[in-house]
């Protein structure tokens, strides 16, 4: 990490006679609460620009013949400020604003979701008088509203502090919401055929100052003194967003964006936010064998335990391990572990979606055991950013704000690789150079890299072959920076703890000797029991259980629909003699598995999620009531009934073990594979922040904000295959097709874009396809 | 006193909105001359002019345009705030319908000295008459080479763009206008950034008034110390009085700054048959009132400072006594409450409250409270809110209090309508049929 040296010009003034010393350009309220001096405030938020609209913050300034909102006004030299603590003029201001702001404002507090927790129940106590003298009729309005499926408003609640407006029009960059109407009758509101589905809307409800905008997940379920919170790093992508988890009686019942400034500063996505249902709803509870009969029943644990290590062991020799992106890094160690210390094998992978071996070596070179490299810092003060098949703000939310502050400063442009134009680089005003899907390595010459740039490469790049190479190469010619940008939160961890064919943890490499040695050492365990071979990837555990060449496999936190081609994947699960599958909830590989062991979901645990920038975020339990297994445990009683005892396996025993880990000096070679130019019409795909993501399930409200599923195609392309836009088109390839609506787009000519994973819209599921592929398409077929 | 008709001179000439009118009255030879003086120049004569700004601030006009910074490489915007929607103002809608040319040249040459090549009209969206008729005007300039490209082979090109407003008053605020003006809602601007700074598509802009402007194109052709033979030293020059109420003669008299209030209502023929001054506002509802004592009170703008009043736009009000102040204020309320933009919690929440009390004052269900609760609230707005709009609410009551206090006072028990013959203040009282 790079510390910013430059020195800071201060300034120096009084505040409520006390001199201190702040950063020239420090807002008089940010230097009071330096002091200690709290003065409040409504609109005012650090993150947002100034507005200075509800005057609550009102100080005395020596000189100024009216008392100034201290929002709003930078400090200046020999300065004399006097806040409500000093100054009856201030404190009659604010007084004064206070009041003005509750004689509208409706007292439901009792009933209201803010009550509690309410900056305004609280500042009106703390800079309010005791009572109103408003005798009169109260505004009201009909209530709620919808702005959103998820978001809804209580027009006379607001305080009209344009804090939601600003977040969505400033930050986000989608201004769906805005104050409509003037005076007294001012409401926040929406365009009639416009809801306010942004990625980031909850935001909204958490800055709100009062109760105008709840959640229709969280609206009236609980009393923020009925709830115990608890730090937690969100699950879902590798954003790596400190979150706080909310409980009441062992039920989650909301998550807030936490506060850490170095990564996602106050906000969050709203699948962070909303998408946790699935932790408690439909989950496996109980161990499952299967019988004699083929019939999936009930077991108990030491039964179930004792199946799976009698069928691990009998097929020692012929297993595999097919293991998701989803662990923290404390399971993902243990998964690795086991798979090389106890089943001896190296065929195990994280990577369920799209891979390569050119990625396994770029994982090897360039990102296992690099540490704190790119960061978000890095991203804010970067003069140029260069997305290379990686689309910010649906597969890493904080990305794309974190980009779009730094351009908005205006320091920092945005050049993106990908097939068009879309709805995220335009809020990062982005040089698009627009590239048919499978010809980015091309495109790469076209974008200025230079030493000042960062290139932030995405998931998708894994299946152009040729991509990561030419990313590698280029990063070092031109000095730039160079990140990969996983989609899950477990995915950077999975790499750092080798849960991949040619890894040991810490980006050892399993063919070199002393590491096999070290990992040997550290596990207790005959050297010549790890592999000196590098094993099967992913597709290539895949491939050979389906040709019956595995006995074995362990599974464990894998969609389907995330694979290659979804059938595929079943069929070979299916073909494989004997299957342990851990699981929270039941899927499709639940189905096919001799074994189900149910494990902790992220509530349930502590650990560790490792971001996109190599930044650990480790996290505790926030749910103890569950009695829940974690993998790493569930492995731990495997394999003593394997007779190979690999410790307890509880999260200290494993931060520990991996500490053990020096970093590799001995490194995968850099790959170095040509371009592989597709002819023909290829598909663009990417899985889009809100999708039919397993993870999502069970939260409708958020659903009904997810983007309309459409084929983005440019119209040239279009025409060649007399499609107009509206059509329904099919998008083909010899495994199966999709029938989807049809738009023109500022695309690339000769490829067609389609969600990866969206409503009626299974990329993997129906045509086998991977971003890059050649499809065909042409109008019509049947929806 | 004498009348001063300069920007009214010709109005009664059926030719005098359009060009050939204008011109026969030495129309645009002002801009022949000014094009072929520096810019700076210009800036200089209107700031030893003394011109000071009619919109009701009475900010100095050439400090004003001197704030522009020049060379700095970015486009500068004119923008004529026409949106005269203060109550009781009619002074630069009547001046637009009659003698448009003189805002029109005073646009051309206003925007030569601070080098803009754009320039906005933005005409309150209520007077459709008024926006046709400047329309139209700007049309004939462009065709007599006025306006356009290479103006009178200058090298000058000027764009004038007439804008109409959707009918808010909050757009008068300059900042306000600007957002209106860029097609956002109107709503006033944090400052800094000024204007003159950051104004129109964060370019240096300059806005001035109608009347401001229409004084250019006379102030240049006839030099600086021309405008000072009327007036006073911190008050040169000449004035559109729109004198409305209850006077024989409405309308507007145009007259030296420094005229009393008695002269004015001797030109308007006096308080109607029958009846006798009770207060006038000198400036539209947003200064505060006066009575009988101060009709000898020079109208500048600092004699109207000195009497704890504004000159405001110059366009007085005069009640006489069947007025209720009461039912006055009650209504000057009504329409701050109306037009608050909402930004701010004082000035939105403060009309809202303060109009529901005097409504009940108006009707007698006032309660003993209510006057010094009223009092406190408008100190609670006053010099709080986000713009002017917030102090000119909070003014009409203080300053009807000092003079009618017994009036409010009778609000607890006696409605205004009681007290005072609600049809007896209309023209259609029995005696004027």
């Amino acid at each position: 990490m790079t510390i910013d040296n430059t020195p800071v010009e201060l300034v120096t003034l009084t505040i409520d006679d006390i001199e201190v010393q702040v950063p020239k350009g420090t807002l008089i309220i940010r230097a009071a609460e330096q002091l200690g001096v709290q003065v409040p405030r409504f609109c005012d938020h650090p993150l947002l620009d100034p507005v200075a609209a509800c005057r609550a913050c009102l100080v005395e300034i020596e000189g100024q013949p009216k008392p100034q909102p201290s929002c709003a006004m930078t400090v200046a030299e020999g300065m004399k400020v006097r806040t409500q603590v000093s100054s009856v003029v201030a404190d009659e201001a604010q007084k004064g604003v206070m009041e003005f702001l509750l004689i509208n404002h409706p007292l439901d507090c009792p009933v209201c979701d803010k009550g509690g927790e309410c900056p305004l129940q609280n500042q009106a106590m703390t800079n309010g008088r005791g009572e109103s003298r408003f005798d009169g009729e109260k505004r009201e309005f009909e209530k709620p509203i919808n702005v959103s499926a998820q978001v809804l408003l209580d027009r006379e609640r607001c305080v009209s502090c344009a804090r939601c407006t600003r977040f969505a029009d400033q930050v986000a960059g989608d201004p769906l919401i805005a104050l409509l109407e003037r005076g007294a009758h001012q409401q926040v509101g929406i365009s009639d055929d416009q809801p306010f589905d942004s990625y980031y809307s909850g935001n909204t409800i958490q800055i709100c100052p009062v109760g105008a905008l709840t959640s229709a997940k969280y609206r009236f379920r609980s009393r923020p003194f009925d709830l115990v919170s608890v730090p937690t790093t969100c699950e879902h992508c590798a954003s790596g967003c400190s979150l706080r988890t909310d409980i009441r009686r062992g039920n989650v019942m909301r998550r807030l964006a936490w506060d850490d400034p170095q990564v996602n500063e106050e906000w969050n996505c709203d699948k962070g936010r909303f998408a946790f249902p699935y932790v408690q709803e439909n989950r496996l509870t109980h161990p499952l064998v299967r019988g004699e009969d083929g019939v999936l029943r009930t077991a108990s644990w030491t039964e179930a335990v004792a199946v799976a290590a009698k069928g691990l062991l009998a097929a020692k020799g012929s297993t595999a391990v097919l293991a998701g992106g989803r662990h923290t890094l404390e399971d993902a160690y243990a998964i690795s572990k086991f798979a090389r210390g106890v089943l001896g094998t190296n065929d195990v992978d994280f990577r369920s979606r799209p891979h390569s071996t050119e990625e396994a070596s770029f994982l090897g070179a360039l990102v296992a055991g690099s540490g704190l490299g790119v960061t978000y810092a890095d991203l804010e003060k970067a003069k140029h950013v260069v997305l290379v098949a990686f689309e910010p703000e649906d597969e890493s939310p904080m990305i794309q704000l974190r980009l779009r502050k730094a351009v908005r400063k205006g320091r920092t442009k945005v050049t993106a690789i990908t097939s068009h134009l879309t709805s995220g680089n335009k809020k990062l005003n982005a040089n698009v150079i627009a590239t048919a899907a499978g010809h980015e390595v091309a495109a790469l010459s076209q974008a200025a890299i230079d030493a000042d740039t960062v290139i932030l490469v995405g998931e998708r790049a894994a299946s152009v072959t040729g991509l990561l190479s030419a990313v590698a190469e280029k990063a070092k010619s031109s000095g730039a920076k160079l990140a990969w940008i996983p989609r899950r939160a477990g995915d950077r961890g999975a790499v750092e703890a080798g849960l991949l064919p040619n890894l040991l943890p810490n980006g050892h490499q399993v063919t070199d000797a002393n590491a096999r040695s070290l990992a040997a050492q550290i596990w207790a365990t005959d050297v010549n029991e790890i592999p000196a071979t590098s094993g099967r990837d992913f597709g290539g555990i895949v491939h050979a259980a389906a040709n019956g060449e595995i006995s074995a496999l362990l599974v464990t936190s894998v969609s389907v629909e995330d694979t290659q081609h979804a059938a595929s994947t079943i069929q070979a699960i299916e073909t494989t003699p004997f299957v342990v599958s851990l699981e929270i909830r039941p899927s499709a590989i639940t189905e096919l598995a001799d074994v189900v062991l149910p494990v902790a979901v992220v509530t349930e645990k502590s650990g560790t999620f490792v971001d996109w920038e190599g930044r650990t975020r480790p996290f505790s339990q926030a749910i103890r009531e569950h009695n829940t297994l974690t993998d790493a445990r569930v492995l731990s009683m495997i394999a003593d009934a394997m007779d190979v005892f690999i410790g307890q396996q509880d999260v200290a025993q494993l931060r520990a073990e991996l500490a053990q880990f020096t970093v590799a000096t001995d490194r995968v070679a850099a790959p170095n594979h040509g371009a592989d130019v597709h002819n023909g019409l290829t598909l663009s795909t990417w899985n889009q922040l809100l999708d039919q993501g397993a993870l999502q399930e069970g939260e409708p409200f958020l659903a009904a904000t997810a983007r309309n599923v459409v084929a983005g195609l440019n119209a040239k392309t279009a025409a060649a295959h007399s499609i107009n836009e509206g059509d329904v088109i099919e998008v083909s390839t010899s495994l199966g097709s999709i029938s989807v609506e049809a738009v023109f787009i500022e695309s690339a000519e000769n490829t067609v874009w389609l969600p990866t994973n969206s409503l009626d819209c299974q990329v993997r599921v129906a045509l086998g396809a991977a971003h890059g592929n050649v499809v065909t398409i042409k109008r019509g077929g049947g929806m | 006193m004498v009348l001063t008709p300069i920007l009214t001179a010709h109005w009664d000439e059926a030719d005098s909105y359009k060009l050939e009118g204008y011109k026969r009255h030495h129309g645009y030879v002002a801009l022949a001359k000014a094009l072929k003086s520096d810019p700076d120049s210009l800036i200089a004569t209107v700031k030893d002019s003394g011109l000071r700004g009619r919109g009701g601030a009475g900010f100095p006009t050439g400090m004003k345009w001197s704030f522009v910074p020049q060379n700095d490489g970015k486009p500068h915007y004119l923008v004529v705030n026409a949106d005269e929607s203060e109550p009781g103002a009619c002074k630069d809608i009547p001046l637009m319908l009659a003698n448009p040319h003189a805002l029109i040249e005073g646009v051309a040459i206003t925007s030569y000295a601070i080098r803009a090549n754009h320039a906005f009209i933005y005409i309150r969206g209520e007077v459709p008459h008024v926006i046709r008729r400047v329309r139209n005007a700007v049309k004939e300039a462009y065709a007599a080479g006025l306006l356009g490209q290479n103006i009178q082979g200058s090298g000058f090109n000027l764009d004038v763009v007439v804008h109409a407003g959707a009918g808010a008053y909050i757009c008068g605020e300059e900042t306000a206008l600007l957002d209106s003006l860029e097609g956002r809602r109107g709503q006033p601007r944090l400052k800094p950034p000024f204007p003159a700074v950051a104004g129109l598509y964060a370019s240096p802009t300059v806005i001035n008034n109608v009347e401001t402007i229409a004084n250019i194109p006379y102030i240049i052709r006839n030099g600086a110390d021309w405008l000072k033979q009327w007036g006073t030293e911190k008050s040169p020059g000449f004035k559109l009085f729109a004198v409305s109420g209850h006077v024989k003669r409405p309308g507007i008299y145009e007259a030296a700054l420094g005229t009393t209030m008695r002269e004015l209502l001797e030109h308007a023929g006096g308080i109607r048959d029958g009846h006798k001054l009770k207060f006038w506002v000198p400036g539209g509802s947003s200064v505060p009132m006066l009575t009988e004592e101060h009709l000898d009170l020079p109208l500048t703008y600092e004699d109207m400072a000195a009497a704890g009043t504004m000159l405001g736009t110059g366009t007085p009000m005069v009640f006489d006594e069947t007025t209720s102040v009461v039912k006055a204020v009650s209504r000057w309320l009504s329409f701050y409450k109306h037009e608050s933009c909402g930004k701010c919690t004082p000035c939105r929440e403060g009309t809202y409250w303060i109009s529901g009390l005097l409504k009940r004052l108006e009707k007698g269900e006032g309660q003993e409270t209510d006057l010094a609760k009223i009092d406190e609230l408008c100190k609670q707005i006053m010099g709080r809110s986000f713009c002017a709009l917030g102090d000119a609410a909070s003014t009409p009551f203080p300053g009807a209090m000092k003079h009618f206090r017994t009036e409010f006072e009778a609000g607890v028990r006696t409605a205004a309508d009681i007290s005072f013959d609600p049809t007896a203040t209309t023209v259609f009282t029995k005696a004027n049929v």
